[in-house]
């Protein structure tokens, strides 16, 4: 390699800029309504609200459970990791796919599983159980994926620098996997404080499901606003906890070539406890929802089911997931484009503010936009474009990112030899870049439009009048105790959002495969 | 193909100066070559030349026109990255027919390119589907595809194996003189520039240092930097008087007068070292002995045992019955030196 190919800082041409511009302006949007309401009665109104004991208490409860949450889906996040990657388990490989897939079940779809069973199961017990078994995949995925990524060599200089194996794990092996495990770990935090629909099902009072029953049961939208306001703030504060703490040691292998596998510990008198545990929480975390909500389907599905409705909603869902999905790619990708190709303090600045919706919950950012549509834009307020725009702000983030890897994957000597040969900066990046980054971007679209579908708090306060999802079909229904016509509505939910993730997974997985062999 | 001149070109990234005042001049149809070590700017010169950087100072010109401010798809200038860099989503033919207009692409030319390349049966395979000399070729077989001015290519058999590398750079040195291409060749690697080249410019800190036929840089190096960079070199102090020199090897031929004290430069091949047999050469003691089949370079000690050691390497043919450590040798010197004044 020569010298210095430098990274040039260049500015972004204008018809990358603009579209980018609107959809950072999209993206900021609830966040910056959401604060001018939470002020509308001054700061005065606003601290009044903040101070209120109501308020500290709820602060609390929410740290709690996100906290109980996080715990519990580091020891079985990691736990399983550790078994599925390095050691002798019978069936690892299957049992690894397996054990990611409570990812595709909604938590609200789990929450509505076991309180259909145990309808006296709720409260914080209920919630912390059915959230830690929907989370703890973002701990298992990362950490397995560093733990089969990070070089044996290592752990064999430590063994063979006097250390065993326990010493060589806490030594060697926890410091590579704990980037992992923390980025995880951040993941589920942010997952328990923004998630509306099991705390809602489970009776906890949590700030979510506080705004929500403020914004029904008040005509004055402010306090709701304002403990809006707070629920970001504590979001930004903890990722911002969490960047500060990591450690800056750079994680990834020195060297080039792959790395070679490593080597299995026999598990031998431990098999039994070891399939036993696991056996436990896949029984848990999969076979009691899906077996709960057979059983109701099958249930209500012989008395209450009307066929036309389930189809009906069926279709509006895949509608409105399908419109959010391409309208988030189309403005995802000149913010991705421009994060991955061009380092200037203006593209910096565009993409932050598309990840925005990072620290807004769905429940927070659907009261923004009902607010700002029932003054600012009323002729789309309970219509579809309203919704659409919701589903931007959340998942743009993810589209984003999904563009930005894809393209920055793509080396950029391409564009230079695409233009060398006579295309334009644009007729490169048409040309070549996008085909090279389609799959990644398609990805992203697909990941996209599988949450839009699971969504649940912003299409239950912004959806047209007159339509139903299958998520708020089922919401309706459990509210109000009817298990078995909900059921259906969730079995539907489950079969429509987890086999595209199931198969998008399993791809993934059988990629990862081939490349370490 | 046309011709290219480079005159005084500066080009800084912040406050680094990368290029500080290069001329560089190719004729029409011949290879070229800048020669110099990682971060002497060489590659931020190919990229001005090709329009994806601009020079803060200095002008370009192609067949006599200034291309300065003229976009890369503009300039008519191929390129053979490194690696190739083939387009992972095109078949060879739809690589080498990415420049070429949609009727010339049905045309005979991307079959005519891929023939001069000896690629004529792998017009659809995929590039994960080639060997990287393969896949080098491809890239040269694209960038001379529309008929360029001018072919840049950057370091591009630096990712083959080192048994692959000589085959490749001498079927893509075929390949441009038959097509007549004018071509800067930028690498690190001497023997590729000496043996792929018709002219050789040697680039250091931003500055071309010296520009001259393969034989001329490696045999009158400009001065010392160049001397040991351009192939190995043994360097003694000495004293210049004239024609002749004084140093640790006695007195030697200068290949120009000069006077005064500097250092001497001889080649490991202009020294012949051979068993100690009393009368002439200058008396040394073997230190190592480096074997390379071909040849082996054997290093001497012209300083008694216990002194501050003076070593210098000898490149001998490999066969000649071989030299231990320790053993008593005379070191000759054949042809004249180069000489650089303090």
């Amino acid at each position: 390699m020569t010298g210095g190919r430098r990274l040039a800082s260049r500015r972004p041409p204008a018809t990358l800029l603009a579209p980018a511009t609107l959809a950072a302006l999209v993206a900021l949007l609830p966040l910056g309504y959401l604060v001018v309401r939470a002020l509308s009665d001054g700061v005065g109104g606003f601290v009044d609200v903040v101070a209120r004991d109501r308020t500290l208490a709820l602060v609390g409860r929410s740290l709690l459970l996100a906290g109980v949450t996080t715990a519990g889906c580091l020891v079985l996040g990691v736990g399983l990791a550790y078994l599925l990657t390095r050691t002798t388990f019978p069936g690892r490989q299957l049992v690894r796919v397996l054990a990611t897939l409570p990812l595709a079940i909604p938590s609200y779809v789990a929450a509505f599983a076991w309180l259909a069973a145990f309808p006296r199961f709720d409260g914080f017990p209920a919630s912390a159980l059915v959230l830690t078994l929907c989370c703890y995949p973002y701990v298992l995925l990362p950490v397995a994926a560093a733990l089969t990524r990070t070089d044996p060599a290592t752990e064999e200089v430590a063994r063979s620098l006097g250390r065993n194996r326990w010493q060589t794990f806490r030594l060697v092996t926890v410091p590579e996997i704990r980037p992992a495990a923390a980025a995880g770990a951040l993941l589920v935090a942010l997952y328990v404080l923004s998630d509306f629909g099991a705390v809602a099902i489970l009776r906890y009072d949590v700030f979510t499901r506080v705004i929500y029953t403020s914004y029904r049961s008040s005509f004055d939208p402010t306090p709701a606003a304002v403990l809006g306001t707070l629920l970001v703030a504590l979001t930004v504060l903890i990722v911002w906890g969490e960047h500060r703490t990591r450690g800056r040691a750079g994680h990834s292998r020195l060297g080039t070539g792959s790395a070679r596998r490593h080597p299995l510990v026999p598990l031998r008198r431990w098999t039994g406890p070891a399939v036993g545990a696991v056996a436990a929480v896949l029984s848990a975390a999969l076979l009691f929802p899906l077996g709960s909500l057979a059983y109701w389907t099958a249930r209500g599905a012989s008395r209450q089911l009307d066929v036309g409705e389930l189809v009906g909603a069926g279709t509006s869902t895949l509608l409105v997931a399908a419109l959010g999905a391409v309208v988030t790619t189309a403005l995802a990708v000149p913010v991705g484009v421009i994060a991955a190709r061009y380092r200037g303090r203006l593209g910096a600045l565009v993409e932050q503010a598309s990840y925005a919706g990072h620290a807004l919950p769905g429940i927070v950012v659907a009261l923004s936009l009902v607010f700002f549509g029932v003054r600012y834009a009323y002729p789309i307020y309970q219509r579809t474009p309203l919704l659409v725009l919701a589903y931007v702000v959340l998942f743009l983030p993810l589209a984003v990112g999904a563009v930005r890897s894809s393209v920055a994957q793509a080396p950029p000597v391409l564009e230079d030899v695409a233009r060398s040969l006579g295309r334009t900066p644009l007729g490169a990046l048409r040309d070549v870049t996008l085909h090279v980054a389609g799959p990644g971007v398609a990805a992203g679209a697909a990941l996209v439009f599988l949450t839009c579908m699971k969504e649940l708090p912003a299409t239950l306060l912004l959806r047209p009048t007159g339509m139903d999802t299958l998520a708020t079909e089922l919401w309706g229904a459990t509210e109000v105790g009817e298990y078995g016509r909900a059921a259906p509505y969730a079995a539907l939910l489950v079969l429509l959002a987890a086999l595209p993730a199931v198969l998008l997974g399993w791809r993934r997985d059988q990629l990862d495969d081939g490349g370490a062999t | 193909m046309s011709e290219l001149a480079v005159r005084d070109l500066h080009k800084s990234f912040g406050p680094v100066q990368v290029l500080r005042g290069v001329d560089l001049e190719v004729e029409a149809g011949t290879l070229a070559a800048v020669l110099g070590p990682s971060g002497c700017g060489k590659t931020t010169l190919l990229r001005v030349v090709a329009g994806f950087e601009r020079a803060d100072a200095g002008t370009v010109s192609i067949g006599g026109r200034v291309v300065t401010g003229v976009p890369p798809e503009r300039r008519r200038v191929g390129i053979v990255p490194q690696e190739g860099a083939l387009f992972p989503h095109l078949d060879v033919a739809g690589n080498v027919g990415f420049g070429l207009s949609r009727e010339r692409r049905r045309s005979s030319r991307v079959g005519e390119v891929l023939d001069l390349v000896g690629l004529s049966d792998f017009a659809s395979r995929m590039p994960h589907e080639l060997s990287g000399g393969q896949q080098q070729r491809v890239a040269l077989a694209r960038a001379l595809a529309p008929e360029p001015a001018l072919v840049l290519l950057d370091e591009p058999f630096s990712a083959l194996d080192s048994g692959l590398r000589a085959a490749v750079r001498a079927e893509v040195g075929r390949v441009l003189r038959l097509a007549g291409a004018t071509a800067v060749l930028v690498t690190h690697d001497q023997e590729e520039a000496l043996s792929m080249a018709v002219r050789v410019a040697v680039m250091r800190s931003g500055r071309l240092v010296q520009s001259g036929s393969p034989a001329e840089v490696y045999g009158a190096p400009a001065d010392l930097g160049v001397a040991t960079f351009v192939g190995d070199a043994c360097v003694l102090r000495g004293t210049a008087s004239g024609d002749t020199a004084d140093c640790a090897l006695g007195r030697v031929t200068l290949r120009r007068p000069a006077t005064g004290a500097g250092s001497v430069v001889i080649r490991p091949e202009q020294l012949v070292v051979d068993t100690d047999d009393g009368r002439s050469g200058v008396p040394a003691r073997v230190v190592s002995n480096e074997f390379y089949g071909h040849d082996a370079l054997v290093h001497c000690d012209l300083r008694p045992a216990g002194s501050e050691p003076l070593v210098v390497a000898s490149r001998r043919a490999g066969e000649v019955q071989p030299l231990a450590p320790g053993d008593a040798v005379r070191v000759v010197v054949v042809g004249s030196a180069s000489f650089f004044a303090d």
